[in-house]
């Protein structure tokens, strides 16, 4: 089970920690044990021959007994808490380090949200179930045992009755709860339901308001409402079952202890402070046992957490970096793709087959074809954000796998699909890839990318704020500002993945005139579904279905590749004059 | 129940108190029963005492030789100089010689099995009866936001972030909804409870209660000492959760650019200090909090021992039965708990109305003009639509639509063109009276559409917008959204008319395909499709288009296009136009920028004034490279 697999290696620092903690806990659970057996010498002793010396000497005994029990207990809290945050901190790191090293394949495989939730949520979940345990559960069993043997010590002869009782505890509880949690887990997707039809409401707000629909939808809303109401009252009905049912199970017992008890007092066979004393015991041990029980309830959610983390440490890049890397390589600013294909293991299909072509400095090679024809994959391979799985990706000559990991980053500049910002400011997003530019260079970039205009306008120009993802600007304004951001890192090879499509037709216009200068000496890659942004290009890739159905200029291809010409007639009634 | 309450929140606590009320008799009946259900329960351990006492009763007797009177034998123990266990004794009614009265015993036990029983059937009700008034209470919320949102102006809703409303509607419920479940039943015993045995104390011995009652103090003044600091750290670890939870998303998200962007080491960096960071705060929110619980256990056990020795010397002497201490013990142990739990119970208390006053402010938010009191509806359905000198602005300060007319004749089809930003949306959204007039009029057929009741207007409206909307369910169900009442016939003609059959009869599932949230089993271009037949099942006679800029894929927008050329044959339509190919025949064109129209005509005259029209059309049609170059040389933005 991988929860123990996880616990088990990363509790393995806080070894000496944990075994102190037990320790501890032994010692306070002994000194809460032992009170109830003062008390019984106080009535025994004290009281039933009226000695009040007696009393106050064993009431001061009483009283350190308990400051030791005290200065026990908030130790085992410093080192509980100690290990268990820790422990949380550690898997997290773990994660966080693993994801790291994944290519962007294991990513997308897991989905960065998934990523997010196990790296937060899911070891939330077992840190949780770690602090419960070193707190409260590992006293449980001490007091079960100390609390049965002292418990014997005070009468051998009731201790039926612990046979009894604590089962009846169990049980009850154990019915109730395990009912509970299935309806509970029926809440939280009731919940979810309802809070999706109040998503889908806010988001379509214009669409259910232009189709009349406020009162399908108020109905829609009311039935998952409903719905949720009816598990939320047969969850609660579970709930307020607990209380009585433990409360009456406790009192129970302590009833037939004294009827069962007084007939051992009765006949001799037992002394009256024993009796209290056995109550006593009697009670600890239910209570204990009753909280090991709803902490038992924890360990199913915290074992699914585990299997979750699990699978991320056991997953191994697929991109591995080179054992001897080339590290110096001449600078040509040279792109080749020799006989490329990518396919993701167990695909019937290749997403990208058969695909070679090259690209010099200066010169820019646009790829254009319809969704899922592999545009943004055949980007990633010349990032290395994955691997060929047949084929070759050459920069200056040398193979992407080759290359240092560094010194291939160092020589591309990324525009993504998705442009996503940083929280920071605008000056520390533009900086990513190039801590050292100058302010001058930041502007120079932005006024490339169309962007000044607007940064200017921003209060505090390059250091307005920049939210998490960049959702404070516009889907244009992002697209600008990460253009510009890979213009700031002055690479040899620029790759534009559709990078131009939240722009409208003249800033995309002024955009690609901007950029060509600065480009001279680059090799650019622009990935587009648009023709007016692609027709200027040196070269023009038209992929199909993974691969490629057309290579050549604009004009070459509309006399020779019919995919392009009806890529081009669907977007302009007329072709290019 | 109050007392613990801040002050500031006073207002939304009477609100939600006032939200309970319409099930008034239940409300007393939970009180009813909680106090019946405590008062059982705290005079069990007087009766447990009880038994006590005559099971000690009868050891004490049995000790003593039988055949004399308890007069006679407490005489002889004076007389040995016993008085401490002479008084003791003359405190009971101890017969000489006889053992534990078992029937007595038994009377007394079988009383307490009743109580016991009473009380927790009591209990039970009560928590059965307080769970059906939170939840109906909750459900009404629910019920009365729902409403709200419908109520709601357009306005309403652009002026805040989606996320916020979003959280208010979802998350802000359901902590309030989470609080008042724990918080009320739990309150209100732990309150009772406190209430009872206090009383209860009083009754066995006044001196006793009143060394207890010093530990109240004392364990008010840690638990809060300690909650305050807590709540501290608590608050430190949340941020700091939220800080590490925010760079973990961002590394992920960005994960391509933190790899291609050499930045991995730098993230890593960071991650490790905010993890510390973390660390720091939760462990000491976890061991300032987790010492609530050991000082509570300190102060209970502190009292238990002052208990025991004066209650022990009290016997002793005679004072009191050893049955009362053993009842008082038991009191001085329930007396903690709850008082430990009422003060926890407040802080949850807090955060759950601190949301149900988002919730609230939701509730008092202005509502919309109501429909007129007498509404006309247009004789005919042809879709004439006319702007009379309309006037709008979003912000009082800032002008976006001034003085515009305009008549779209019935048949014909309006292109609006123009830069983001320009109002071509807000225009359209003018029609469908999303947002009211500054001044002017729009007129529908002939009537001022103020002058009709909202969904009349709306119904004689097919929109298609740039985003997609569709809701989770089946395509079936989406295409229908247009039109509830449709058959299945003219679902699927409809489907047919714009290209959705096509790519349906590939699915699998075909029409009870289902959509999932995010709509991302299919694809961009066939949810747009989904969306035009949509309006198509609708038969409005007037058509508002927003063409997509999304990547639609080159295949999928030629159908696109032609589904929206079905859906335009013979009716009024506004066409919000991206690609101007599509526009080229329409009887006319409004060229806007920054909220006013610039020019206004057909596309040859347009094209023939070499204008504004003229330079986005150049943009895009003319070779790229050539046109960025005119546009480059000379002309200025557009925006400017």
């Amino acid at each position: 089970m991988m929860l123990i697999k996880l616990l088990r290696e990363y509790l393995r620092p806080y070894t000496s920690l944990l075994l102190i903690l037990v320790g501890l806990q032994l010692v306070a659970t002994m000194a809460s044990l032992y009170l109830p057996s003062l008390n019984a010498d106080i009535i025994d002793k004290g009281v039933a021959t009226g000695d009040t010396g007696y009393i106050v000497s064993i009431g001061a005994w009483m009283l350190a007994v308990t400051l030791v029990q005290i200065a026990c207990s908030i130790a085992a809290v410093y080192f509980g808490a100690r290990s268990a945050m820790g422990f949380g901190r550690d898997v997290r790191a773990a994660v966080f380090h693993r994801v790291g090293t994944f290519s962007a394949r294991e990513v997308n495989q897991f989905g960065a949200p998934s990523l997010i939730t196990r790296n937060t949520n899911d070891v939330q979940q077992v840190q949780m179930l770690v602090l419960m345990t070193c707190t409260m559960l590992v006293g449980a069993p001490i007091m079960l045992v100390g609390g049965v043997i002292m418990a014997l010590r005070q009468d051998v002869g009731l201790s039926w009755l612990m046979v009894v009782s604590i089962p009846v505890l169990v049980i009850a509880i154990g019915l109730i709860v395990m009912r509970m949690v299935p309806q509970f887990r029926a809440m939280q997707t009731r919940i979810d339901v309802v809070n999706r039809v109040l998503r889908e409401q806010l988001s379509g707000i214009r669409v259910v308001r232009a189709f009349v629909r406020e009162r399908d939808e108020a109905q829609r809303f009311a039935e998952a409402n409903r719905a949720l109401t009816e598990t939320a009252l047969r969850a609660g009905r579970l709930m307020v079952l607990i209380f009585p049912t433990v409360m009456l199970i406790l009192n129970g017992s302590s009833l037939a202890v004294l009827w069962f008890g007084a007939g051992r007092v009765n006949s001799g066979e037992m002394q009256i402070g024993a009796l209290t004393a056995f109550l006593m015991y009697l009670m600890l041990i239910l209570v204990s046992v009753m909280m090991a029980t709803f902490m038992a309830i924890m360990i199913p959610r915290a074992a699914v957490s585990a299997d979750r983390i699990g699978e991320v440490l056991k997953t191994e890049s697929s991109v591995v970096p080179p054992a001897h890397p080339v590290r110096e390589v001449k600078v040509r600013a040279e792109l080749e793709l020799r006989d490329v294909e990518f396919r993701y293991p167990g695909a019937a299909e290749p997403v990208l087959r058969n695909i070679s072509f090259r690209s010099t400095a200066g010169q820019t090679t646009a790829i254009i074809g319809s969704t899922g024809a592999g545009k943004t994959t055949l980007v990633s391979l010349v990032a290395r954000l994955f691997d060929a799985t047949s084929g070759d990706v050459l920069i200056d000559g040398v193979s992407v796998r080759d290359l240092d990991p560094e010194l291939l980053w160092n020589r591309i500049g990324l525009v993504p699909q998705k442009s996503y910002l940083f929280t920071g400011t605008v000056a520390s997003n533009l900086r990513y890839g190039n801590p050292q530019a100058t302010d001058d260079e930041l502007w120079e970039a932005l006024e490339v990318a169309q962007a000044r205009e607007f940064v200017e306008a921003m209060p505090g120009g390059l250091d307005a704020p920049i939210a998490q993802g960049g959702t404070n600007v516009s889907g244009g304004q992002r697209q600008r500002m990460s253009i510009a951001r890979a213009l700031v890192r002055k690479p040899e090879i620029y790759l534009f993945d559709d990078s131009f499509s939240a722009l409208d037709l003249a800033t995309d216009a002024r955009l690609r005139v901007a950029l060509r200068p600065r480009t001279a000496q680059a090799t650019v890659v622009v990935v587009s579904q648009r023709v007016s942004t692609i027709a200027g290009a040196d070269q023009i890739v038209v992929l199909d279905d993974g691969a490629i159905v057309g290579l050549g200029t604009h004009r070459e291809l509309l006399e020779s590749c019919p995919t392009y010409v009806e890529i081009v007639s669907s977007q302009a009634a007329e072709p290019a004059a | 129940m109050p007392a613990e309450k801040p002050m500031t929140f006073g207002p939304s606590v009477r609100r939600l108190i006032k939200r309970l009320s319409p099930e008034r008799l239940k409300v007393l009946a939970v009180i009813g029963l909680g106090v019946t259900s405590v008062a059982f329960l705290v005079i069990g351990p007087k009766i447990i005492g009880l038994a006590t006492d005559i099971i000690f009763t009868g050891v004490i007797g049995k000790r003593l030789p039988a055949g004399i009177t308890g007069e006679q034998a407490i005489a002889t123990l004076r007389a040995a100089g016993n008085n401490n266990l002479a008084d003791l004794i003359a405190r009971m009614h101890v017969v000489p010689g006889q053992g534990i009265d078992f029937g007595a015993l038994a009377s007394v036990l079988m009383l307490a099995v009743g109580l016991y029983i009473a009380s927790s059937v009591f209990s039970w009700m009560q928590g059965y009866l307080l769970n059906d008034l939170v939840q109906r209470t909750v459900f009404q919320l629910r019920q009365d936001v729902e409403d709200k949102l419908n109520r709601l102006p357009l306005q309403f809703f652009d002026k805040q972030p989606r996320g916020e409303l979003l959280s208010r509607v979802t998350n802000d419920i359901d902590n309030t909804a989470q609080s008042l479940q724990q918080t009320l039943s739990q309150l209100l015993s732990g309150v009772l409870t406190v209430i009872g045995v206090l009383a209860m104390m009083f009754v066995v011995s006044p001196l006793l209660a009143v060394i207890a009652l010093v530990s109240v103090p004392i364990s008010v003044v840690v638990a809060t000492q300690v909650g305050k600091r807590s709540q501290k750290l608590f608050v430190a670890q949340w941020r700091q959760t939220g800080a590490l939870n925010g760079h973990i998303e961002e590394a992920f998200t960005g994960h391509e650019l933190v790899k291609v962007f050499g930045r991995r080491r730098e993230v890593e960096e960071e991650f490790r200090k905010k993890n510390d960071e973390l660390f720091k705060a939760s462990f000491g929110a976890q061991f300032i909090s987790g010492l609530i619980m050991p000082s509570m256990m300190f102060v209970g056990n502190l009292s238990y021992v002052a208990i025991a020795v004066i209650g022990g010397v009290r016997v002793a002497t005679g004072a009191m039965t050893l049955g009362d201490v053993q009842a008082f013990i038991q009191y001085s142990r329930q007396f903690t708990q709850p008082l430990t739990q009422v003060a926890s119970m407040a802080n949850l208390l807090q955060s759950g109305v601190a949301s149900a006053e988002r919730v609230f402010e939701l509730l008092d938010a202005d509502e919309e003009s109501a429909d007129p009191a007498n509404p006309v509806v247009p004789v005919t359905r042809q879709g004439r639509v006319e702007f009379e000198h309309v006037s709008f602005r979003y912000n009082p300060e800032q002008p976006l639509i001034e003085d515009l007319s305009l008549v779209a004749e019935p048949g014909h089809t309006v292109a609006i063109v123009g830069p983001t930003g320009a109002g071509k949306t807000t225009l359209v959204n003018l029609v469908m009276r999303f947002y009211e007039l500054g001044s002017g009029r729009i007129a529908l057929d002939g009537v001022d559409i103020t002058k009709m009741r909202r969904q009349d207007l709306r119904s004689r409206i097919g929109m298609v917008l740039q985003d997609t909307w569709l809701f989770g369910g089946t395509i079936r169900d989406n295409i229908a959204y247009g039109n509830p009442r449709a058959t299945d016939e003219q679902i699927h003609a409809a489907a047919e008319a714009t290209f959705v059959d096509r790519f349906v009869h590939n699915l699998p599932l075909g029409y009870d395909t289902v959509i999932d949230e995010e709509g991302s089993n299919i694809s961009a271009g066939e949810k747009q499709l989904i969306t035009i037949a949509r309006a198509f099942l609708a038969d409005p006679s007037l058509l508002i288009l927003d063409e997509a800029t999304s990547s639609v894929d080159t295949r999928t927008e030629v159908l696109v296009q032609r589904a929206m050329a079905a859906l335009r044959t013979d009716r009024t339509s506004f066409v919000i136009a991206h690609r101007l190919s599509t526009i080229r025949d329409a009887d006319l064109i409004l060229v806007m920028e920054s909220g006013r129209i610039v020019e206004r005509g057909t596309h040859d005259q347009l094209l023939a004034a070499r204008g504004a029209y003229h330079r986005l059309y150049a943009a895009q049609f003319l070779g790229a490279t050539e046109a960025a170059e005119q546009e480059a040389s000379g002309v200025p933005t557009a925006a400017a």
